[in-house]
This record gives C-alpha cells, sequence and structure tokens, in this order.
C-alpha cells in the first residue's frame, strides 16, 4: 500500500461538465427519504440523512455498502440521492440557462439564426478552436445575434423576451416560467447546436442545469459531532437537506392530494429557497438560512469560497508541522544570523537523520540520551524522539520513550530514520506575518536557550517589522539536505541584508547601536586602558592593542583607535556624518562639530560614526565592506559593531526623560512672543480679508489665498518656535543626541514637545468642520483666527487647551483611519499582485517567463540586472570607479 | 507606410510616446526564435486592430520588434506577434 502510494501520477486534464439524473441515481448509494438522522436509541435510520450506506465516521464501524471502515481501510463515503417531486433550477448555472433560453426557439429548440448565420459561427468557432483562442467573445455574439431576431428563422414563432429575476426566477415576456417549462424547452434544443452554446454535448445537456435529482454528500463529508453533554450537532449540510427533504415531502403530498394550485406552487418556491440557499448561502437577493442562534449556515459555496474557504485555506495554504510559534524578544548578543530557541520547542521539533554506517554510533548515543534526565532543568541535551524503520516494505514509526531508549539503540540499524531533537546549529526558517516581502522569512542558525521566547539580535527587526510588545513570530524547520542547502545560500539572514527594493542594506545598526557609537566617537578623546579593553573585549577583538598614550600618568586608549579595529585594512572613506549640521560651507576635516568622517586604510582619522556609517539605508561603512568584503564580513561588522556599541552604551550610561524637554523662561518668552507675532499676522490677515482688501493669488479664490497665507504663516510660526527650542536644546541633551544621531526621533518631535505642536489639520486644510460656521461652540460665528482653526500654540511639555486638545485628536484620527484603509487596501492588492506573478520566472537566459513558456519580458527589468545586487538600482558605481583609479594613480 | 484612407489624420508613430515598431523580416524570423528557443505562440501578442499595427500595416502572423525607452537600460527591445482582433 505504501509502495503504490509512492508512484507519482501527473493530472493530463480535467474536464468539467454537468451530472445527469441518471448519473446521480447510478451513484447512489441510497434514496433518502426521511428528514430523520437517528433514531431514540442513537442508530442511524435507514433511508434517512445519516444512512449508514452513505458511509460511516465512528471508527470501527463497517460501512454497509463497501465493508470497510474509516481509520485504516478508507471508506471514501458514498452518495446518496433525493427524488425531486418537482424540477428546481440551479443557481449556479441560472445565467447559462438563461442564454440558453435567450438564443433558442420555445417551439422547435432551434437557435434562432438563419441557416447561414449558423455556419459561419461553426466556421469561426472552428478556427478559433485549431487557433486555440479564447471563444467567449464569440459565444457572447451568438447570443446578441440570437436576441436580434424577432421571429425563428426555422418555425416562425414570434420570439419573446427572457428575463432573469435574481436569483433564481425566468420570465418569458412577463410570465414567469415554472422550473418544468424551462426543462421541457430546454430538452427541445438539438444536440448538434449545443457547441455553439458553449456546451460539450459529449458529455452534457442542457436541461441537466434544472435539477430533478438531488445527490445527497457522503456522511463523511458532514459528519456530526458529539458534544461533551452527550448531545449531537449536525453539520450544517445536514440541517440543510433536512429542510429540503422535509419541503419536498410536503409538496409531494400536498400534489398527489390534489391540493390547490397556490398552495403547491408556495411550496414549490420554498423548495427552491432551501436547494437554493444548500448550494450558495450567499445568493443575493434571497436571505441566507440561519441557524437556530441567528449564525448563517455555511452550505457548499462557503466551503469553498474566500479566505476561510477550501481553497485559500486548506489548499493553497495549510497548517504545517515541524513548526513552531511563541513570543519574541531581544538578545543584543547572539549573532544577526541565529534565532534563540526556547528548550521546551526545542525538545518538540525534529530533524530526520539517516542513520548510515559512518553515523550509527552517534545516532545510538543520541537514542540512548533519551533515559538520562539533566538534573538542571535549563541545561539541554538532545536526544531523539522517534526511529522510523522500513520492515517489508511498510513504515514503522516508534517513539523513543525512557523506558525503551536503551532496546531501541541496541536494534536500530542501518538504513532507518532517526528523528533528532534541534541542535546548536541547526537551520531553520523564521517568519512573520504579514509576509509582505522575502526578508519577511529568513533562515537562521538555531542556538537553544532557556525560557519561552524566540530571541534574535534587534538589528534583524527592520526585515521583519518586528517590536517586542507582544510580537509572535513563527519557526519552520528543514528537513531535507536540498531544503538546508538552498536555505543556507538564499534565505540566510546575511545574504538578506540587501534589499531587493533599493539596492542598500536594510540590516544596520538601529536605536542604542547608533547612540552608543555616537557617545564612543562625538567627542575626540582618550578613554582609560580598563574601559578601553571592556569594550573591545566585547566584539571579542584578538588584535593587537591600540597605542595607549598616557594622560595623567595613566594609560588611555583613543576612542577612534577603538573603533578602528572593527574596520578592514583596506576601508577608506570620506563623507559627512548623520549629525553634520549642514553648515554652509563644509569645513571638512576643521568641521566644529566632528562631523567630517574620514577613514583612511582601516583607521578612522576623525569624524562621528552614527547612522550614516552603520545604520541600515545609508551606513556607508556598512555599505562598502558588503560590496567589497561579501556578505559574511557585512554580518561580523553588523554583530561587532553592535556589540561594541552595546558595551559602550551601558559603560557610559545614556537616559532620556522628561526634563530633556525643559527649556529655559527666557526661551519661552522668546517662543511665546514669536507665536503673538504670527498670531497678530494671521488677525491682520483675517481683517484684510474681511475689508476685501486681500489680493488673490493666480488661480485661485479669494478663500483660498487666504487659507494658504495662513498656513504659511501658521507653519512658519511652529519652525521658529522648534529653532528657538533647539538653540537652547544642546547637544548634551540626551534627546538631540537620538535625534541627531539618528537613533531615533527627530528635531521636529522634539520642537513639538518643548516649543509648539503646530496647525492640526484634517485633509491638508485648516479644521473648518463641526457645527454651523464654526469648529466648536467655544468660538464665533464665522472665526478664521488661528486657535479657531485648530491651530495649537502650545507645546505637548506644556500641555494642550481643551479645544486644541480637541483639534489635535482631530488630525489624529485622521491618521488613524488613513493608515487602516491603507493598510487593507494594498493587502488586497499586494495579494492580486502575487497571485498574477507567482508563476513567472527569469530564465537562464534573462527573460522572463510564465510557467505555460510565454516570454513576459525579454530582459529581466529591460537591463537584466538584480536590484538585490545593484548599487542602489545602477549595475555598477561609476562614482566608485572613477574615484578609485584617481587613487591608484 | 502610413495609412491614410481612414479617419487619421494625425501620424500616431511621430507622437513621443508611441514606441518604434518595426515589421522584421522572415530572416529575423527564424534568428529571433531560435536565439530564444521559442514558438511564435510564445511571444506577447498584439491585435492587428491596435492602431500603431493598423499604421505600420502588419498583419496577422508578423511580427513587430518594438524599441522602447527605458529607464533601467536605455533602450528597451521587444517583440509582438500580431494577431486577428475579435471585431
Ligand atoms: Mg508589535
Ligand atoms: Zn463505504
Ligand atoms: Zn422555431
Ligand atoms: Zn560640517
Amino acid at each position: 500500500m505504501e509502495r503504490a502510494r509512492s508512484i507519482t501520477k501527473k493530472i493530463g486534464n480535467i474536464n468539467f461538465s454537468l451530472l445527469s439524473p441518471n448519473e446521480i441515481r447510478k451513484m447512489s448509494a441510497t434514496k433518502v427519504i426521511t428528514a430523520d438522522t437517528y433514531d431514540d436509541d442513537g442508530f442511524p435510520i435507514a433511508m434517512g440523512l445519516m444512512d449508514p450506506r452513505l458511509g460511516v465516521i465512528e471508527p470501527g464501524l463497517r460501512c454497509k455498502t463497501c465493508g470497510l471502515r474509516v481509520g485504516k481501510d478508507k471508506c471514501p463515503g458514498h452518495f446518496g440521492h433525493i427524488d425531486l417531486a418537482m424540477p428546481v433550477i440551479h443557481v449556479g448555472l441560472i445565467k447559462s440557462i438563461r442564454d440558453c433560453l435567450r438564443s433558442t426557439c420555445r417551439e422547435c429548440g432551434k437557435l434562432l439564426l438563419t441557416d447561414k448565420q449558423r455556419e459561419e459561427y461553426c466556421d469561426i468557432l472552428k478556427k478559433y478552436g485549431t487557433e486555440h483562442r479564447d471563444k467567449t467573445y464569440v459565444f457572447k455574439q451568438i447570443i446578441k445575434d440570437s436576441v436580434k431576431s424577432d421571429k425563428c428563422p426555422h418555425c416562425g414563432r414570434e420570439t419573446s423576451k427572457i428575463e432573469l429575476d435574481k436569483p433564481t426566477s425566468l420570465r418569458e415576456s412577463g410570465k414567469k416560467l415554472t422550473p418544468s417549462e424551462v426543462r421541457e424547452w430546454l430538452e427541445k434544443i438539438q444536440d448538434e447546436n449545443l457547441p455553439l452554446l458553449d456546451i460539450n454535448k459529449r458529455t452534457a445537456r442542457p436541461e441537466w442545469m434544472i435539477l430533478t435529482v438531488l445527490p445527497v454528500p457522503p456522511v463523511t463529508v458532514r459528519p456530526s459531532v458529539t458534544l461533551q453533554s452527550g448531545e449531537r450537532s449536525e453539520d450544517d449540510l445536514t440541517h440543510k437537506l433536512v429542510d429540503v427533504i422535509r419541503i419536498n415531502q410536503r409538496l409531494q403530498e400536498n400534489r398527489d392530494a390534489g391540493a390547490p394550485q397556490l398552495i403547491v406552487e408556495d411550496l414549490w418556491e420554498l423548495l427552491q429557497y432551501h436547494i437554493t440557499t444548500y448550494l450558495d448561502n450567499q445568493t443575493s437577493g434571497i436571505p441566507p438560512a440561519r441557524h437556530r442562534s441567528g449564525r448563517p449556515l455555511k452550505t457548499l459555496a462557503q466551503r469553498l469560497k474566500g479566505k476561510e474557504g477550501r481553497f485559500r485555506s486548506n489548499l493553497s495554504g495549510k497548517r504545517v508541522n515541524f513548526s513552531a510559534r511563541t513570543v519574541i524578544s531581544p538578545d543584543p548578543n547572539l549573532s544577526i544570523n541565529e534565532l534563540g530557541v526556547p528548550i521546551q520547542i526545542a525538545k518538540e521539533l525534529t530533524i530526520p537523520v539517516r542513520v548510515t554506517v559512518h553515523n550509527i554510533d552517534w545516532c545510538k548515543e543520541m537514542i540512548e540520551k533519551k533515559a538520562t534526565i539533566p538534573s538542571d532543568p535549563n541545561e539541554y541535551c538532545p536526544s531523539a524522539n522517534y526511529v522510523i524503520r522500513e520492515m517489508e516494505g511498510m513504515k514503522q514509526r516508534i517513539k523513543v520513550t525512557e523506558r525503551n531508549a536503551k532496546d531501541v539503540a541496541e536494534r536500530l540499524e542501518t538504513g532507518a530514520i532517526i528523528e533528532r531533537q534541534l541542535m546548536d546549529g541547526d537551520l531553520a526558517l523564521f517568519n512573520r506575518q504579514p509576509s509582505l516581502h522575502r526578508m519577511s522569512m529568513m533562515a537562521h542558525r538555531v542556538r537553544v536557550v532557556p525560557h519561552k521566547t524566540f530571541r534574535f539580535n534587534l538589528s534583524v527587526c527592520p526585515p521583519y517589522n518586528a517590536d517586542f510588545d507582544g510580537d509572535e513570530m513563527n519557526l519552520h524547520l528543514i528537513q531535507g539536505e536540498e531544503a538546508k542547502a538552498e536555505a543556507e545560500i538564499l534565505m540566510k539572514v546575511q545574504e538578506n541584508i540587501l534589499s531587493p527594493r533599493f539596492g542598500g542594506a536594510i540590516i544596520g545598526g538601529i536605536h542604542d547601536h547608533i547612540s552608543g557609537c555616537f557617545l564612543l566617537t562625538q567627542k575626540d578623546r582618550n578613554i582609560p586602558i580598563d574601559i578601553a579593553i571592556h569594550i573591545l573585549s566585547a566584539t571579542g577583538f584578538k588584535g593587537k592593542l591600540p597605542i595607549p598614550v598616557i594622560e595623567n600618568g595613566k594609560s588611555h586608549i583613543n576612542v577612534k583607535d577603538i573603533f578602528s579595529t572593527l574596520l578592514p585594512d583596506d576601508l577608506s572613506l570620506e563623507y559627512k556624518s548623520k549629525s553634520c549640521f549642514n553648515c554652509e560651507t563644509c569645513e571638512g576635516v576643521k568641521c566644529p562639530h566632528n562631523a567630517y568622517v574620514i577613514i583612511k586604510n582601516g583607521v578612522l582619522k576623525h569624524g562621528t560614526i552614527d547612522e550614516n556609517s552603520i545604520g541600515a539605508f545609508k551606513g556607508r561603512i556598512l555599505d562598502r565592506i558588503i560590496r567589497d568584503h561579501g556578505m559574511g564580513a557585512g554580518r561580523e561588522f553588523i554583530d561587532n559593531v553592535t556589540r561594541m556599541s552595546i558595551a559602550a552604551i551601558t559603560l557610559f550610561g545614556f537616559t532620556t526623560s522628561i526634563d530633556d524637554e525643559d527649556i529655559p523662561d527666557e526661551a519661552k518668552k522668546q517662543i511665546e512672543e514669536g507665536l503673538a507675532k504670527a498670531l497678530k499676522k494671521i488677525r491682520s490677515l483675517v481683517h484684510a480679508y474681511e475689508n476685501d482688501e486681500l489680493e488673490s493669488l493666480p488661480g485661485r479664490s479669494i478663500e483660498e489665498t487666504l487659507e494658504m497665507e495662513i498656513m504659511k504663516v501658521t507653519g512658519k510660526a511652529r519652525d521658529t518656535a522648534g529653532e528657538i527650542a533647539g538653540r537652547h536644546l544642546g547637544l548634551n541633551n540626551s534627546a538631540v543626541m537620538m535625534a541627531k544621531s539618528g537613533a531615533r526621533g527627530s528635531m521636529l518631535n522634539l520642537s513639538q514637545m518643548s516649543g509648539c505642536v503646530g496647525q492640526q489639520a484634517v485633509r491638508g486644510e485648516r479644521i473648518h468642520r463641526g457645527y454651523q460656521y464654526r469648529t466648536l461652540p467655544h468660538f464665533k460665528k464665522g472665526d478664521l483666527g488661528a486657535s479657531a482653526k485648530g491651530f495649537v500654540a502650545s507645546c505637548y511639555k506644556k500641555g494642550l487647551t481643551p479645544t486644541e486638545y480637541f483639534f489635535h485628536s482631530m488630525g489624529g484620527r485622521e491618521g488613524l483611519v488613513d493608515t487602516a484603509v491603507r493598510t487593507s487596501r494594498s493587502g488586497y492588492m499586494q495579494r492580486r499582485l502575487i497571485n498574477a506573478l507567482e508563476d513567472l520566472r527569469v530564465e537562464r537566459d534573462g527573460t522572463v517567463k510564465h510557467s505555460g513558456g510565454q516570454i513576459i519580458q525579454f530582459m529581466y527589468g529591460e537591463d537584466g540586472v538584480d536590484p538585490a545586487r545593484s548599487i542602489g538600482g545602477k549595475a555598477i558605481d561609476i562614482n566608485r570607479i572613477i574615484s578609485d583609479i584617481k587613487e591608484g594613480v | 507606410m502610413v495609412k491614410t484612407s481612414e479617419k487619421q489624420s494625425f501620424d500616431i508613430m511621430s507622437h513621443d510616446l508611441v514606441p518604434l515598431h518595426i515589421i522584421i523580416s522572415d530572416k529575423e524570423k527564424k534568428e529571433l526564435f531560435e536565439k530564444y528557443n521559442i514558438a511564435p505562440e510564445n511571444l506577447p501578442k498584439i491585435f492587428d486592430s491596435d492602431p500603431v499595427i493598423k499604421s505600420i500595416g502588419a498583419k496577422p502572423g508578423q511580427i513587430t520588434k518594438i524599441v522602447r525607452k527605458s529607464h533601467t537600460a536605455k533602450e528597451a527591445v521587444a517583440y509582438r506577434l500580431v494577431i486577428e482582433s475579435n471585431e
């Protein structure tokens, strides 16, 4: 059995067609006539919905049709059928039914086309067929032409207009057509005309689109569950089938008893409703069938459709083994390639190892270790969880327990597979949703650690977009050697430092890494040798110690020399650091802010190390090391520079608090004066507007001009307030240090905290909605002043007035709504884009081809450049080449 | 080359946004198929009702070479198989 399953088969083609009533009866194991499921003793009722001939769900019981059980033999279940008292329209096919009626004659069943037209269309269809072209357009044309004729060209019957009342009712010139009438009509359509109606005459007949027999799916498709209370709970499909059978029965009885036409018709309609909702419970135009609790039933279409449907939830994506999920937390001492995996998880997850003559002793030892329990619960001692061996073609899976470990180890033979627990150094895929780009899933080297969270280096947060406020992430173990090799080469974190989005590093120092380097290198100074050695030890530095200088009789080491230990010898760079004040004429080496970085032959000569040196996106040193020395060196640099700066920042100490936003009273006064001036300017603008003295800007109305002028003034007011505040917040202020070095926050954030928050806006305009002619009842009607239209003169530190607070919330809400809308919309766009692109691939010759072989692009990206290996999108860095040549000369 | 029989008062080929379209010879065709190891069906298609195709007078079955301006490669060459349109 195992062997038979291993033969792979390829699907040649799939043909979708209609089931004929005969076929439905033929494949039926039983006719279903009773709506009841189980009798009082709990046994399924014969010819009921749970008839044992439809298959069994309880393990151990035998199916009455095939005699197999559920578990091992696998009875697939068998269909039954319900004979409908009256025919019913199939909702899913209503459009085809309408088209058939529209293009044929009710009298003779022939197409409403002249013989000549018909002949032409047959030829076109044949031609399209040989050319493999899409025929939908032709079929539409046939229907269009047929509807045009007002008399049947064959028997002369006048044609009538067929209208479709959604979802299932058809009218012929306003008169309702019953399903029976529709069926009679469709029966008249000749076989030879079917190809012109897009129906395959070998496999289908149009009248089969009207149901006379309803197949009942096997019980295995709609298993009932026994609740803890002993009560049985039936599947939604069973519920719906019960309804169908009940109404069908009543319809039959009433019709046979010769009940009034009206009653029969009502029941018929009801049967149509139940079958429609049985097929699709979200059909527009009819209320969805509900469960007793009010929850809409999940019927056939709902099982397949949408995110939770069979396709997206079970076929395109499914739950997998060898995976784990837990909360994440940071560990600055791990390499960016590493991942801390909790012991608990490591014990559960396994990797298969084939037993060979070379490793059999090791494997035995591995199994035996199951019996030894480490004394310290934080100590991890990997062993094997399962042994899989093949006995007479049958796979046998033995669980290794403390008890049988010795025994299993002794009997271990080559050829078997042991499933060993996770060990340090194993490669695993790590992922955080939403997986928006390829860096959302990267391979890490496992390091088994105590406690219960996954841990990784903080530099790897940006590609995953992770933070540690409770985020959870997933781990997938690699089970095969090929997969392992592929992950090693393509997916390891170090291979993903360069982003294909812009051809630059996406992984680099962040937050404290940058603050730390800034703290270390900002002032050109010498630090005591013991501190220097401590910092160097954090990087595991093994080279020669930088030459110490004697200060006050003690050995000191220059901070630049400490940093230089991380740089490769051939590195030479010159650039402005992030903390550059953008002086009008840059003085280079003589920069008063030590903001001009010079590195010569791997030695930092001058300058402050900050975001522009080691950060992702802009880190010049990082970028250069990766380009010149490869991903491995890049990884090493990130590992070491982050360790060094964390050591430095913990040694020097770094903190920020609310008093970092304190400014002297004199500065406060200056800010107030500036704001008062701005408010005065606005008042005068409003005054000018009211007196019609304002001159409008070209292409703008007077009102627009006023708004623009005021926005200009408020914007400037905030900037000047920020400038004044900034002047009084020096570089020894931690918040300023973070903003200037690019570690976190910006000067704008600071100026809002200690200067002025500024104008609040909704849709890019000053706030103007709310009450009639005013924004809040606190203001006069028609007030155009600053405070009435959302200008927040206070700063966050001082606190906002109630009206300011309200306007600020309005602006804040707009931001929240925007992000919410953006994420949902871009998510859907991305889904569609991925579905469109998923089976394209770049061939060896550089062309982009669809899996069907069609060429999409003659050269990938038109230039054939892999953006991840490009230099900011370009294939080569001309400036670099020129400067290198100059250097050489 | 330009058809003026229809109500076409403006030569669209002279427009800045219309890339250069050239009908390629049978020899070039053969070379193209060999170079990319493909059949004509694997090429991108263009309807013969397309204004550009009408303008250069290409017939179904012929292949046009298109030389476009490219952000990445300055100039990009593509080929399209002319097919009969539905209309
Ligand atoms: Mg979070
Ligand atoms: Zn069975
Ligand atoms: Zn007729
Ligand atoms: Zn400067």
